[in-house]
This record gives structure tokens, sequence and C-alpha cells, in this order.
């Protein structure tokens, strides 16, 4: 067997190839293996597999891993590993490592590759399913793997079958509805020590599946006694196999404490591997069973009727000194001294899976353990040791620990990884908690990282007692996957930094980019945020760019609005019907700004609708609602409006749009586009063209979201970056100045526009903004019928109105408050009668500005208002929302 | 994540779809004539059962068609799927 070299605490050790941690720290005489989290107490290795509550460690070598149970990690060359105390930290840096992801669509998924789950994916194999079989251990056998047995060929040969695909190190963590499982398969930590370049670390598997088996085998448990968490004592199916497995030879002597014939079984393994055992104390008054005869046969002392109560620790090497064994109510106890107590206290199934998706396993008092034994759905069936088959000759007592004091109480052990105690569960009964719900918020148990896969029983078997009810009338067990903890970068696989979430870019971004524009995030658009020059922060530069809008022309990339090609004979007659004012009475070639409300009379969205042909509109939406706008269209047109013959499609990406804007916008255009006659009498507020513009075929719209004179140069959307190069060019001699959504916002808000979303957020009618002009008397529309309810109608509402503090160098935060002057000193809490929405410092007005909501805000005009902030208060004066350019002079040039 | 049964294009990972409201509320004809309380039953109240509701879904990453289905809102089990406008299949067992 080759030598492998690896780091523990600093110091070097030497293992061999293909032991976990937990043994090669044996085998190296490592007993008292760490601190427990809270309390500071000697741990040691308890258990085997994923079960182990103390033996955590940090890996510090190749991918790393922030924690892990020593009994599952395989050691490898190389491997640098610190113990924990329960917590564990994480890695600063990015991990290198590369993680994959596969998708399976399957007849069966078997989880656990034991004696039962390969009988299972035989039997289902040879019926010509399609089979995948998971297992978390590096070979096949389960059980028989840790008895160091050979599996039986005919089990084997499944693995061979072509509609069988074996995953070793694959751990299935969760299950959820319909037959969907995530499995965790481990490729390279058990090779060595290294960051892979081409080989992915972890396999995240994603299968769908008619059916899964669970084939999960059982861990099994501990008992509560006075120090029973010191190290040396060990779950003894544990102990067996580390000692006569792997040959493990730091115990020299054991006492065996039991519930069940598992205990003789591993006294015998132990007695048979040369380590002498002392004695059995098997709780139950008789036993019976070939296991029991074979400890007899060698001579073992066997006590009935006796069980650990105490333990006690060396003191220098902190580990086990001696146990006390007594009666059952902890009377007439004898001290025994041995290097190892040996704990069998029962099997707890792994039902883990099954509960994740409502599956209540059922309380099988004979073999002392919830099961799925008879418990199945479409989905989900089970087998071996989960559906009850223990095998064996156990028969097990329902005893989860001694009577203890008080005094033993609080160092007898329920939940060693939360250093939860007897005590701690007395005293949960006591405050009144009586459901294993409660007592586990209340005493953190099974909140670890083991989720209490050894303590979970357990802890209802001593609620139970305690209330003199059977574990299964405290509650039942329900679990939350992960089954283990996984790494997250395994979930993500790929998907990790740039690919975490798509990015959208118009086809412009590139221009906006070099010329240094940071970018803000609208849903997955990138938006330039403004423009800077030189050393320029955001407040001077959008104070730059809203002048040169306002007092030449600015130019803006809109290509992100959300844009639905609405084509079909009833299309204008639809949208009459979802927008609040009238379509089907625009002309072609013109463009309406229209209003959408739910069904409860609240604005969701806005936006500029063009009239391109007798049955074909072009509908603009917010940014971030195109998605949700197409969706509530399509819904009325199939569910309440069959009839209506509209089809909707979404061209977002189809087209760019640059939008010149300022009063010398209509020389720049007229230089662009030579054959276009730009004047307010050939081209009106709201008409649209076609010319070319730069060579280019475009449709110009006079929209404008500033209220200057502008136009929207709208082309293919492969020709945006051409147009804006060509504007930027053309545009020197005017000094255009591009700018971002910053400025777009602070330029909307001076002429009172709101933006939906942040001036509003689905509790405003259009009156409630002010806006009666766009809601049609003439016709119906989705969600008029809710104008006329009692609360819509009532007076008092929550309505738009324009806050100017009286200071004017003074910006409100955005998302204050806003109270009654006469409360402006008062202390909370302070009844507010509004909030701020928008808030900016505009270079047109030579202050600061804002708008919000204010209660019965329409009739308050003229008044004031206090916005109480931290240490200050800013009073303001309420006005109407238009702060500029009251006479709408500026939007024809 | 749920396995949704698409009428037109079978079970789908629920990823592809979007969840819409209640099946069979319909937008009332009359809606000038009927009182607030009418409205406000259609507008706020839906049913929230414990047990079989029929839902309506669409498949947004899909065939973006609207469709309704039954689906037992405790084992997260699917009924029968039905298109707009088809009759409803009777609640399952």
């Amino acid at each position: 067997m080759s030598k492998v070299k690896f780091k523990f605490d600093g110091k070097k050790y030497k293992g061999r190839k293909g032991d976990s941690l937990a043994t090669a720290l044996l085998r190296n005489g490592i007993v008292h293996f760490t601190d427990s989290a809270y309390r500071d107490r000697p741990r040691g290795i308890i258990g085997l597999g994923h079960e182990e509550a103390n033996a955590l460690v940090h890996v510090d070598s190749g991918a790393g891993e922030p924690m892990y149970p020593a009994t599952v990690l395989p050691i490898t060359d190389g491997l640098v590993v610190r113990s924990l105390s329960g917590v564990g930290d994480l890695p600063d840096t990015r991990d290198k490592s590369r993680y994959d992801k596969k998708y399976r669509h399957v007849d069966v998924v078997v989880v656990g590759a034991g004696t039962a789950g390969l009988k299972a994916a035989g039997e289902q194999a040879r019926a010509g399913k399609d089979v995948v079989i998971c297992d978390e251990q590096d070979r096949p056998g389960g059980h028989l793997v840790h008895l160091g047995q050979d599996v039986p060929t005919d089990l084997l040969a499944v693995l061979d079958m072509p509609n069988v695909t074996y995953l070793p190190r694959t751990i299935v963590h969760g299950l959820y509805d319909q037959g969907y499982s995530v499995a965790s398969e481990r490729r390279t930590d058990h090779l060595d020590s290294e960051v892979h370049k081409k080989k992915a670390r972890m396999r995240t598997w994603h299968f769908r599946a008619e059916k899964t088996i669970l084939a999960t085998g059982a861990y099994q448990r501990h008992l509560v006694f006075a120090n029973n968490d010191l190290p040396g004592i060990m779950l003894s199916h544990a102990a067996a196999t580390y000692v006569a497995r792997d040959g493990v030879d730091v115990f020299k002597t054991a006492v065996v404490v039991t519930v069940d014939n598992q205990g003789y079984r591993d006294a015998v393994r132990l007695h048979n591997a040369g380590v002498q055992v002392l004695a059995i104390a098997d709780c139950r008054q008789s036993a019976s069973g070939p296991s029991v005869d074979a400890a007899k046969a060698l001579g073992i002392t066997i006590m009935n009727g006796k069980t650990a109560v105490d333990a006690c620790i060396k003191e220098k090497k902190k580990t086990v000194k001696c146990v006390e064994i007594g009666n059952l109510d902890g009377t007439d106890s004898t001290c025994i001294e041995t290097d190892l107590v040996a704990v069998s206290g029962g099997w707890t199934p792994t039902v883990h899976l099954g509960t994740y998706i409502g599956v209540k396993p059922k309380w099988d008092a004979s073999l002392a353990a919830f099961t799925f034994g008879g418990v199945s759905n479409q989905w989900l069936s089970s087998v071996g040791m989960v559906a009850g088959d223990f095998g064996g000759d156990d028969s097990p007592a329902i005893f989860f620990g001694p009577q203890q004091s008080e005094t033993q109480a609080l160092d007898a052990f329920v939940d060693f990884q939360r250093d939860a105690t007897l005590r701690d569960v007395r005293r949960a009964i006591k405050a009144g908690m009586q459901s294993i719900e409660h007592v586990k918020r209340y005493t953190a148990i099974g909140t670890a990282h083991d989720q209490g896969k050894t303590s979970g029983t357990i802890t209802m078997g001593l609620i139970g007692a305690a209330l003199g009810k059977q574990p299964d009338e405290i509650g039942s067990l329900t679990f939350r996957s992960p089954f283990v903890p996984v790494p997250f970068a395994s979930l993500a696989g790929r998907e990790r930094g740039k690919l975490a979430d798509p990015v959208r870019r118009t086809p412009i971004h590139a221009l906006h980019e070099a010329a240094g524009a940071p970018m803000e995030d609208v849903g997955q658009w990138k938006r330039p945020w403004f423009f800077p020059k030189g050393k320029e922060d955001m407040h001077a530069a959008v104070l730059r760019e809203c002048a040169a809008v306002r007092d030449g022309v600015g130019v803006m990339d809109a290509s992100t609005l959300g844009k639905i090609d609405i084509q079909g004979p009833d299309a204008a007659e639809f949208l009459d019907r979802v927008y609040t004012n009238m379509f089907s009475s625009l002309k072609v070639g013109q463009s309406r700004y229209g209003f959408m409300c739910g069904i409860d009379g609240m604005v969701f969205d806005d936006g500029v609708t063009t009239r391109l042909g007798e049955n074909h509109f072009l509908m603009t939406t917010t940014t971030g609602g195109a998605a949700k706008v197409l969706d509530w269209l399509e819904e009325w047109l199939y569910t309440e409006w069959p009839d209506l013959k509209v089809y909707c499609t979404s061209v977002t990406e189809h087209i760019s749009t640059v939008a010149i804007v300022g009063p010398k916008s209509r020389n720049l255009i007229a230089k662009l586009s030579p054959g276009l006659d730009a004047s307010n009498e050939a081209f009106g507020f709201m008409e649209n063209k076609y010319a070319d513009v730069a060579g280019i075929p475009a449709r110009i719209a006079r929209i404008s979201f500033s209220g200057e004179l502008a136009y929207e140069i709208n082309v293919e959307a492969w020709y945006g970056a051409h147009i804006w190069e060509a504007v930027m060019r053309e545009g020197k001699e005017f000094g255009i100045t591009p700018y971002g959504t910053e400025t777009m916002h602070v330029l909307r808000a001076e002429k009172g526009y709101v933006i939906l979303g942040q001036d509003t957020d689905g509790t405003q009618t259009p009156m409630d903004l002010g806006m009666d002009w766009i809601v049609s008397k003439k016709k119906d529309f989705i969600g008029k019928r809710s104008f006329t309810r009692s609360d819509t109608a009532r007076a008092g509402r929550h309505q738009l109105v324009g806050f100017m503090p009286i200071d004017g160098s003074e910006v409100i935060p955005e998302g204050a408050y806003v109270v009654e002057a006469s409360n402006a000193g008062q202390k909370p809490p302070v009844k507010h009668v509004g909030y701020v929405t928008s808030s900016y410092m505009s270079a047109a007005l030579g202050r600061s500005f804002a708008m919000g909501m204010l209660a019965n805000g329409q009739a308050r005009h003229g008044e004031e208002v206090a916005i109480p902030l931290r240490g200050k208060v800013i009073m303001a004066k309420v006005t109407e929302p238009l702060f500029f350019d009251k006479e709408n002079t500026r939007r024809d040039g | 994540m749920l396995h949704i049964p698409c009428p037109w294009c079978g079970p789908r990972d629920e990823t592809e779809f979007h969840y819409g409201h209640e099946a069979g509320v319909a937008y009332p004809e009359e809606r000038e004539l009927i009182s607030d309380e009418q409205w406000g039953k259609y507008v706020f109240f839906r049913a929230n059962p414990k047990g079989w509701h029929a839902e309506r879904w669409v498949h947004s990453a899909g065939c973006r068609r609207w469709f309704n289905v039954w689906r037992n809102t405790i084992t997260h089990e699917f009924g029968p799927t039905y298109k707009p406008f088809e009759p409803q299949p009777k609640k399952p067992a």
C-alpha cells in the first residue's frame, strides 16, 4: 500500500492511500481530535461517515473546503487540513477549480450501492429500466465495505449492464417533486491535492426519474449519559470498523454499551481484531440471537440490565479513562477502566431524502426506529434498512440513556456539534415545549452541519421519555436539503462571475465603455449612468450634461426600452382595451403616450406606442417591464379575448434607438438627414418620419422625455453604433454631449414625468399621479371599473406632488418620509403623511427639487411640510409636480 | 423543481413556466352594472384551497401559451391539464 504524506494542525503525518483522514489520524494515535465549539470540551472521532458530529476539518490544500468531516475525507499526498471547533471560516480566495453540471432523464435513480441498493437496481435494470446508482463510497457494497467483506458477484453484475450508470463518490443531497433529485459527484479529491485545470472537481447531477429508490441505509445512534462525549467513546460500528477493517491499534481494551445485538457483533469484531473486550453492558434484561451466542462463546462478560451512566477523563491525554456501568436508574454503578467505549444506541434509517418531499417515516417500536417500511408513493420507494429491513438479529430496546441527576444531565450530550445536553432538553420541556420542532429551535439540536443525523431520534426519544410518550407522538422528523454540506461553487457550475446572470448590452455599448461611462444595472441591461469628463464625479457630470441638453444638444442611447410589435386587424381595438387612453383614433405615423393599469386600477406600465400602419403598432414599455407587459398582453389575448386577431412579438433587441435632445437637435438632424424636412410645420411633435440618417434607413420620432425638442432615431439594431458615431461626429459643432440614465432622470423629473417603479409602487391610479387627462371617458379598459370603487375614489389618497426644499442647496434623500410641518421637531413615533420618490439638484432651476407622494397632496400646493432625517429636518414647500418650462414652450424648439 | 404538464409541449421543468393565478375566474361581463362588492370579489378574492386547485400557468420559455391545470397544493401533484376555453375536467379525487 502506497504511503501518503499529509499535514494535520501543522504537523506532518503519514498514512495509507485509500484511507479516510479519520482512519489515518486514529492510525497515528490521535484520539483527542479537537475541542467543542461552545464548551471547549475535548472531542474525538465518533462516526464513520457523514453522521460524524465532532471531527470536522478545514481543508487548506487544493480547492479547499471550509468544513468537512474527517471521516469522509480521503487522504492524498500533500493534503493540508486543520481541525475545527465547530465553526468554519470561508476562504477569501477564489476557488479556481472547475465545476460541471449534468442533466439526466432516467427511469430509476437508486440512492445507495449497498446490498439492498444493488439488488433493487438489478431488478429494475433486468426489467429494462434505465438506471442510475449513486453511492457515497468509492466502491460498491455499502455496509459490506465497512465489514471489509467482498460483495457477492451476482450483486455486482448489475454495474456492468449497459442500461446502468454507476456513480461512486456521488451523494444525492436533494430530492424534490416529480422525481427530481440533485447529486454531487466528487471527481478529483481522492486522486491528489491539486486544483485540476481540465477535470471538473465536482459534477452536480440533476436527475428527473420516474422512481427514486432509497437504499440509503442507517446511521448508528449514541446514548445519552454523563461525559458521553469524551474522546474514545465512539459508535460501536465505527470503532469496530476502524479496528477490524483498517487495523487501527490505538485501543487495547473496550467496553461495549448496547441496546441491541449490534453491540455484540461489534464486540466480536473488536475481540477478533485483538482488542480486549472487558464487558458488554446491555440495557435489556436478556438477549438472544446468533451474535449474542458468538459473544458468549468468546467468553466476553455480559452485563444485562446495565448501561453506561457516567465516564471519566484521563486528564493528560484528554481521552476516556473509565466508564461507570450501572442500573438504568443510575444506581449501583461500578467503574471499568478502558481505552474505548463502543456505544450502540440503535439504528436511525437515513430517511432524509424522503422527508424532503413530504413523505413521513413511521415509528417501528420493534426496531426502535423511524423507517419507510410500508411507506411509499408514486415517486419514491425504499429498500433495506430505510424500509425497516435490518437483516441481522437486532432486537433493540427503546432506550436512549439512563436516568441522570441534574449535575450529570449538564454533561450528558445529545448533539455534540451544538454542545446541547440532556439538561437543555429538560429545560425546553420545562419551558412548555413538547414538539420536536419547538425543542429543536429552543436547544439548537439538529441545526449544525450534520443536521442531527445521530441526535434527531434521540431527542424525540428523550422528550418522549420525559413526557411518557412514544417518540412518534412528539412530532415527525423533517429534514432539509442538502443532505450533506455542498459547496456553492459546485451548484453554480460554470455560471460564475460573468456567466452568473445574462448581461444585456445595446449595440452601442462598446462605445459607451470606450467613453469611460460607468454602467448602471437596469434589470439585466447595462446602461451608461453618466459620461464623466476628466476627473468629474457624478454630481458634476450630471449638472454639465443637464445644462448641455437644456442649452445645446445631448445624445442618449434609448435602445433598452422594451419594444413589442403588435399586429393584426384588431390591434387598435386591443390597445383601446389595455391602455387607459384611446389608440384607435391614432393616425398612422403618429405616437401617443399611454398608461396601462391592472384590474385594480393601479398604473403598472407606461410607454409611447406608435401606429406604423393601419393594423400595425409598435409599443414601448419601461426597460425593466418589457417581459411582464408582453406576458400581460398575451394572457388577455389567450384567456379572455381569443376572438381578437392580434399578435404580439418582442422586438426589444431588433431596434437601436439614439435620441438627440435639446434646442440644437433640429440643426443636428438636418445635418444627419439632409432629405428630411425637420421643421415644426412638416414634422410635428409625436410624429414619425422615415428618412435616411447617416446613410441608413431610419424611423425618426419626435418624442421627448425631457421637455426639449428631440428626435429619436430608430434603426435596425446593428446600425446603432454607426448612428451613434455619426451623431458624435456631426454634432461636434453643436457641442454634442452624451448623457446617461442619471441625467435622463433629472431632466424628466424637472418636467414632472414619472418613472414607473420609482415614483410609483403599484398603488397609484392615473388620477393619483395627476394625470386624469390620460383616462378615456369614452371607452372601457382594464382597471376602469376599479376607479369608482369606494377606496379608489375616496378623498385623501396619496397624490403626486413636488417638494421644493426651502434651502435650495439641500437635496432630500429619496425614500425619506414626509411629516406635517407642525411635527417637525417631534421625536418618533410621528405619523408620516407622504414620502419622497425622486430628488435631485437641478442645473436648470439652480436649486434642488423633489417629487413624491403626499396625502391629499393635490389640495395642498403652497403648504409647508417637514422631512425629518437623522440629526436634521428639511423643510419643503408642496408644489405641483412640474418644475421647469411649465408652458411646454421648449418641446418644439 | 416541479414538472409541469403543458397541454401542447408535455411535461417540462418549472423554470420554463410562470404561474398566473387561479383558473376559471372570468372577467365580469357587465362591469359598470355590478356592485362594488361583486367587482371587489373579482379583483381581490381567490380560492386558497388545501388540496386540489385549478391554476392558470403560462409556458413562458416554451410555447408561450396559457393553459389550465389541476394541482394539489399539499402533495404538489399535477392532475389533468386543459387549454383555455376547454371544459374544466373534474377535480381529481
